[in-house]
This record gives C-alpha cells, structure tokens and sequence, in this order.
C-alpha cells in the first residue's frame, strides 16, 4: 500500500515576539505551522508559560494554590524568587491587584514602584498586568513602562479605550504589549490595525480573553484556533501575532479545582495544555505542579 | 471529501425525465450533494455508476459500534478537522484498562469504581464508557476469566486486549455476543485472525507501527469484508500521538483516502506512568480526534477533568447551550424566599440552581433570556443590563410572588448595581458572591427578610 502523508505547507509565521532582559531574553511564537505540527513545519520557540505573582496578599485564593506560596504572599520580591528558585519559573506575570479603582485604589506611582523591584529582583522576562479598569491601566501602565524604562516588559492588558497611551509609553520605554480584545478575531484584528499604525507589530502579543475548563472553555478554544488560522492559513498578517492565554485566574475560580489538590491541578494544566493545541503561545499559570507539568509535557515533545 | 452536484451529475442518465421528483437531472445531483436525496430515487441510473458513486458519497471517516443495547458506544462519521467548522459529533470513548496482572482485590476495586461511576454536571451525566480487559499475564485461563469477570460485573462495552492472538480470538468467541472491540490485529497476525474475525463479525482494532502499514492492514481486513475497524497508530506519547491522530484524520477527510478512514484510538495508559500526565495526555487525545481513549485510573480526581474536557471539546459550537427564560422555584419558595437573577446560559442555570440546592434555601431563581450569553458577556451586550431585568421582572410579575422587594445579583456584574436601583424603585438590590459556589454561605448568613 503506498501513502503519502497529506503535509501542509504555510507560507508564512506567526511573528516572533522577544521579552524579557537581554540575559534571560524570551521568545515567543516564529513558527510556521500549526501548534505541535514538528512533522510538517518548524516551531523555533515552545510555548513560554509565566507564573502568576500579585502585588497584595491574595484575598479569595483556594488553600490549595495558596499553600505553596504561603511564606511569600505579602511580599511580592520574595514570592518573585520563590517561583524562580524554587519551582523553575522562566517567566512571571506580576498583576497589580492593588490599582483596583473599586478595591484599594493604589496610584499608578506606587505600583510601577513595586513593579519596578520585582522586575530588577526576578531577572526574568516579567509580564505586568493592570486589573482591567481601562482608565486606571492607562495610567498605571504608563507608569510602568517609564519606571522600568528599558526593562522590555510585556505590558497588559491594551484594549481599544487606552492603547493610544500605553503603546506610545511602551514604545518610547521599550517594551512589548498584550493586546486584549474580548472572545471575537475581528475585534483582535481591528485592535491590531489600529496599533500597527505607530507600534511595531512584532512586539504584540494578543489576548482574546481566556476562561477555565467547563466555564466557557469550548469558546476560548475555538477563539484561538481561529485566530491562528486567520494568520496561518488565510495570511492575514494582522492576525499573525503570538497568543496570550491568561488561565490562572480562572481555572482556580471554577468549584471543581477547589474540591481537591489533583483535580485543581489538572483544572489548570488541561485548560492550559489544551489551549496550546489550539494555539497559544504564552500561558499564565498559577500552581506550580500545573506549571510544571505543563513544562514537562511540552519539553519532552 | 465532498462531492459536488456536476460530479455527480456526470454518472446520471441526463434525461430530465423528472421520475426521481426533481425538474432536471441537474437539480437532483444538487440534492444529492447536500444530502437532501437519495440515489435510489432515480429509477435509470445504471448500477456500475450507481455502485461508484456510493462509495464516493460515503462519509469519509466509517461509523464504529462498539458494544450493544443501551450503552454501546458508537465512533466516527466525523466531518471536519476543527470543531469550529462545523462541530464533533461523536465523542471520544473512554475506556478504562484492567490487566490480569493485576491483584484480584485491585481488579474488583476497580470494576466496582466503573460501575458505580457517576458523574453529572449541568445537567448531562459524563461516563466512561469502556471496560479494556489486557492479558498482560503469561496464563491464558488467567486472563479468560478476567473477562468473564468483566462480563459479569459491568453491562458496559469491552475492548480486548491481548498479544497473543490465540487467547484473544478465543476471548472474543467467549464475549461475542457483547459485541466487543477486539485489538490488537497486526500485519503480522491478520492472516492468522481473519477466518475467526470474519466469523465473529466484530469490530476490529488495528495496530501497525506507520500509517503505512496501518493502511496495508485495513486494506486487508476490508478486502475481507470486515467494515468496521478502529485505527492505533501506535504513537508513544503527546507528540506523537497529536502528529498521527492529525494525519489519519487529514487523510480520511481531506483526501478521502479510505484505508484511514476510520476513527482511531490512543493510549496514554502506556504513554506516561505519571497519572497527572496520562490525564494530560488524554486531554490532547481528545482535543485532537481519538475516538477512543485509554486509561489506567479510576480516580473520580484525574477522570472528572477529563470527562468535562471532552465535554467542552465536543459542544456544538453553533448553538450555546440555553434553558428556557422564567423564574424558577427551587426548593418551593415562599413569599419570604430571596429572589436571585441570573442569565439563561444553560451553565449560570445549572450552576446557580446547584448552589441553592446545595444551601437548602428555598429561592427563586429567575433566569433573564441572554439569549445564551453569560453575566458579563450579555451585560456588555445589553442583555443583562438594568434596563432589560427591569423590563424582565415586570413581565413576569416576581413582585407579586414575594413580601420583599429584593434581589440578589451576581457580584461579578458590579455596575449592574447602580443600573438596577435606577430602573427599580424601591427594590433593594443585593450584589450577590461573585462565585455560584459561595452562594450557599451568602444565604446562610446574609439572607433575611
Ligand atoms: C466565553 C465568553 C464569551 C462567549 C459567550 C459565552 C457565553 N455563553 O456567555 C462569546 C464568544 C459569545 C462572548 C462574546 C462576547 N464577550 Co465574552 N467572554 C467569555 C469569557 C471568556 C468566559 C465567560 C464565561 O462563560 N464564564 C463562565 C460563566 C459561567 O460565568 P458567569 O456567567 O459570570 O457565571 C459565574 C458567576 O457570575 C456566578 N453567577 C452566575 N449567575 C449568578 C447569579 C447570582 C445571583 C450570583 C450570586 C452568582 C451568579 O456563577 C458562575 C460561576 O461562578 C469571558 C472572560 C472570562 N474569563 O470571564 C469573556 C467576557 C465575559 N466577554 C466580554 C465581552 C466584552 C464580550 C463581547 C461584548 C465582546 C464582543 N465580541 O463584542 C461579546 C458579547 C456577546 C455578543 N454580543 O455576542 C468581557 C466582558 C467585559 C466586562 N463587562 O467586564 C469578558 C469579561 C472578557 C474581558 N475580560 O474583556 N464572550
Ligand atoms: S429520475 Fe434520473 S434520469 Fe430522471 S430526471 Fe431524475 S435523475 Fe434524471
């Protein structure tokens, strides 16, 4: 019996996004074929997956993710190193939780200070992510991007109330940015339009809004598999941008990854592997066992 | 594959003599492409063409019944590599593996688990829904008698597993009537199966170390007359299971090349002795187009994932999941019950609903038509907003049921607050947890009239 295996070829590449300190530089995205596709295309870079840090004490976390963080909640520096030196992290996403306009309303000043010690202690590529209160993220991340001036941090969430603002930041402090435009590849796409018109697109990575494993997970994972099709198949080079998929929050909310340590675990790590296959390029994770078998999953293959 | 009408119409008579019904010979071969006609209905057609176009018009990917009655599981007949295009119909079967390696006490324990596994989330039960019996032992009386005690035990499907060829047609002579799937048949053992396998009529699982030679193997088997085979490629973990699932699935439906069109099978039992990675392992299976999956756990922790993973995967992406706009009574309310709103995305109702039930306070629960769309999804689309609820609780008269003039929303939709109290005068609004399983705690201490 002769075959032939049916191998695509795609003409062009996701766009490769670097971040992070030229010492510890991350790259993100560069292949040209579907996720995992090793048999048909190349894929330069695995998935990069950040560990999630906040810059207050958690308040509602499970025990279960707290308990491995415990000693190291209330100071977001030494939280930072724990996740490098003790779980392995090679990223982190640092959210400013205390910004909150409807929580402790911190100023934009304080938290990019904050940001600014944890970026020079971890040393490793470092996402700051605002609450998702447009305006005040405006500010804040603004804030950021001057602090850490150089830094080459990945800034997030942009949408399309304050990207004027944060990209013009990002770009003159040289940074990356996320741009989040919610659960629709058209939204993405304009949002991408609008800011390629003075940002390098090669330093966007997109964020169509995640969601954990039975709480709207069969949208998110048909959102990204489409965008990455938009990009790959159709060539639409708005469309070609690495993907964000942010599940720690999330995965951790859902009832059934409180109920015990092995189910919350896997809550995360299907989610996060899952929406690798769809296509993601970057996770934010929150417990390290899921962080860790997600890395051990995808660095085997 | 699809075939479009002016290929079709190619092998028709061409004499519009309108006795299948439709005007033209044209307008029925259109028909005929989309499914909407039968080429029976054209009384000319000669049966050479007949016969060739059937086999063109069949589904790409063959039909698989694996078992019998009501917990047979059928596989296949699947139409499109993304779900989004379309959707995936039937989904991945579960299987979980017995050895008779295994100690007795492990074995009953584990059949015990199987069948009393119960799962049920919004509404829909997740099983599993095969029993594989492997004869992983060199005693081959060992392993007959562990599948009688399969047999016994579950009225579930089995999947026969054994190397020795011997032992495992004479086990699947012995559960027949079961209709299991017998596995695995090999270049190497095919010729020696194929009279007992044409005599049993039972589907067959194929194994071949390439697709290559998995192909040589189906050809075979179907040149014999043996229709309905499930695929193993063989591949030995994630990766390799993602490259061959994706291959097979391209060739049967892209290619329509028949001799891999057919649904396939993966196991990360044998892939990862970690069972966190075997659960990982069988998420990606899933994700990417195993018709069946095999696992070595019964552990409610490691399967409950899984199962809601597959459920996910295989939810018809073009019709969100709804119930029906109407407050609902649960528990049998009162006039002095609290009234909680949420949307009619069949998942808020389910959830909201479980979360009264599990405080064992009786509410109403009024569920605003969203059209599908979840709290802050259809309140940014103006679907869940003051105005809309307000209209909402008019209309069905919720004053009317109740002494109080409360009402409890989802603590997620914090702007909904301050449009609620504008649209309704003299109404208290609550903003409830932001999560349905604190609910239960906010009932019990914050409720009261
Ligand atoms: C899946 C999804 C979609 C799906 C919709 C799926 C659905 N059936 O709702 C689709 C793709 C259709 C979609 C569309 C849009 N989306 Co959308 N989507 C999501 C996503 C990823 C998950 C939402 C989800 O399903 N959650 C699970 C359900 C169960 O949550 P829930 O309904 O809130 O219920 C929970 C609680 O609220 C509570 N609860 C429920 N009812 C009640 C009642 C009471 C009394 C209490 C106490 C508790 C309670 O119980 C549940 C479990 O705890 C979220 C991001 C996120 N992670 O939240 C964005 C999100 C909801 N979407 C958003 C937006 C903006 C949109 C769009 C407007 C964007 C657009 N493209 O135009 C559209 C609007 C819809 C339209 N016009 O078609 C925003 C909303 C912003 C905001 N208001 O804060 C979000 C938050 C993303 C973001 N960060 O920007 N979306
Ligand atoms: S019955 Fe056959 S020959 Fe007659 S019109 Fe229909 S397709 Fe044509």
């Amino acid at each position: 019996m002769s075959y032939e295996p049916p191998l695509e070829k795609y003409t062009v590449s996701i766009r490769e996004v670097a971040w992070g300190p030229a010492a510890k530089l991350k790259k993100i995205g560069g292949e040209n074929t579907l996720p995992f596709h090793y048999f048909e295309g190349a894929l330069p870079n695995p998935a990069g997956l950040a560990m999630e840090i906040l810059d207050v004490r958690p308040e509602s976390w499970s025990p279960i993710v707290l308990e491995p963080f415990e000693d190291v909640v209330s100071d977001p520096v030494r939280w930072a190193r724990k996740c490098i030196d003790v779980y392995g992290a090679e990223a982190l996403c640092l959210r400013l939780v205390s910004t909150d306009p409807m929580g402790m309303n911190k100023s934009a000043g304080e938290a990019a200070e904050m940001a600014k010690k944890v970026a020079d202690a971890a040393g490793v590529p470092l996402i700051v992510w605002g609450t998702e209160a447009e305006e005040k993220d405006a500010e804040v991340l603004v804030e950021v991007a001057k602090a850490c001036s150089g830094g080459n941090l990945l800034l997030g969430p942009v949408v399309k109330g304050n990207y004027p603002d944060v990209s013009k930041a990002a770009l003159e402090h040289g940074h990356a940015i996320v741009a989040q435009a919610s659960m629709d590849a058209n939204l993405t796409k304009e949002l991408n339009i609008a800011l390629c018109k003075s940002f390098p697109p090669d330093r966007i990575v997109v964020d169509p809004t995640s969601s954990a494993l039975g709480y709207g997970f069969e949208y998110t994972y048909s959102i990204i598999e489409r965008i990455k099709q938009f990009g790959l198949f159709d060539k639409d080079k708005m469309m070609l941008m690495p993907i964000l998929a942010d599940v720690a929050a999330d995965c951790w909310r859902a009832k059934e990854a409180k109920e015990s340590k092995e189910q919350g675990i896997l809550w995360e790590a299907i989610t996060g592997i899952s929406f690798l296959l769809a296509g993601a390029n970057l996770l934010v994770v929150r417990h390290p066992e899921s962080y860790r078998l997600i890395r051990e999953m995808i660095m085997e293959c | 594959m699809a075939l479009k009408g002016a290929d079709i119409l190619k092998s028709l008579p061409k004499t519009n003599c309108k006795e299948c019904g439709f005007p033209t010979c044209f307008a029925f071969a259109m028909k005929i492409a989309t499914g909407g006609a039968k080429l029976d209905q054209c009384p000319h057609i000669n049966p050479e063409s007949k016969a060739e176009l059937e086999a063109l018009l069949a589904p790409p990917m063959k039909l698989v019944t694996i078992g019998t009655g009501d917990k047979a599981m059928v596989i296949g007949e699947e139409e499109v590599l993304f779900r989004h295009e379309k959707s995936f119909f039937r989904e991945t079967a579960i299987a979980i593996l017995l050895s008779d390696d295994e100690e007795p006490g492990v074995i009953d324990e584990k059949l015990r688990k199987i069948q009393g596994f119960h799962f049920e989330r919004i509404g829909q039960k997740l099983n599993v829904n095969l029993v594989a019996v492997s004869h992983d032992s060199q005693d081959k009386g060992k392993y007959t008698s562990l599948v009688k005690k399969a047999m016994e035990f579950t009225d579930m499907p089995l999947l026969l597993v054994s190397c020795e060829t011997e032992a495992l047609l004479e086990a699947a002579a012995l559960c027949a009537r079961r209709r299991p799937l017998v596995y695995p048949i090999t270049k190497e053992n095919v010729g020696a199966a194929l009279p007992k396998l044409k005599e049993l009529k039972l589907p067959v699982g194929v194994w071949a170390k390439s697709l290559e030679e998995l192909a040589g193997v189906t050809a075979q088997l179907q040149a014999e007359g043996i229709e309905e085979m499930v695929l193993d490629p063989g591949s030995k973990n994630m990766l390799e299971a993602v490259r061959d699932q994706t291959l097979i699935r391209r060739s049967a439906l892209k290619k329509g090349f028949r001799p891999l069109g057919y649904p396939t099978m993966a196991f990360p039992c044998f892939m990862y002795s970690d069972k966190f990675k075997e659960a990982l392992a069988a998420a990606a299976c899933i994700a990417k187009y195993a018709g069946i999956v095999v696992l070595n756990q019964v552990d409610e922790r490691f399967l409950l994932p899984v199962l809601v993973q597959r459920f996910n995967i295989y939810t018809d992406p073009r019709r969100p999941m709804t119930v029906e706009e109407k407050a609902y009574e649960i528990l049998n309310p009162d006039e002095n019950s609290p009234i909680l709103i949420s949307t009619n995305y069949a998942l808020d109702y389910f959830i909201v609903s479980g979360a009264i039930e599990e405080a064992g306070i009786p509410a109403y629960l009024a569920i605003k038509n969203t059209d599908g769309l979840g709290v802050l999804a259809a309140w940014t689309s103006g679907k869940f907003n003051g105005e809309a609820i307000a209209e909402f609780i008019k209309k069905f008269g919720i004053e009317n049921k109740v002494k109080h003039r409360k009402l409890i929303i989802p603590g997620v939709a914090r702007k909904l607050k301050g449009e609620l109290e504008e649209e309704l005068p003299g109404w208290e609004i609550i903003l409830g947890p932001q999560e349905a399983s604190e609910i239960p705690k906010f009932l019990a201490e914050k409720w009261s009239v």
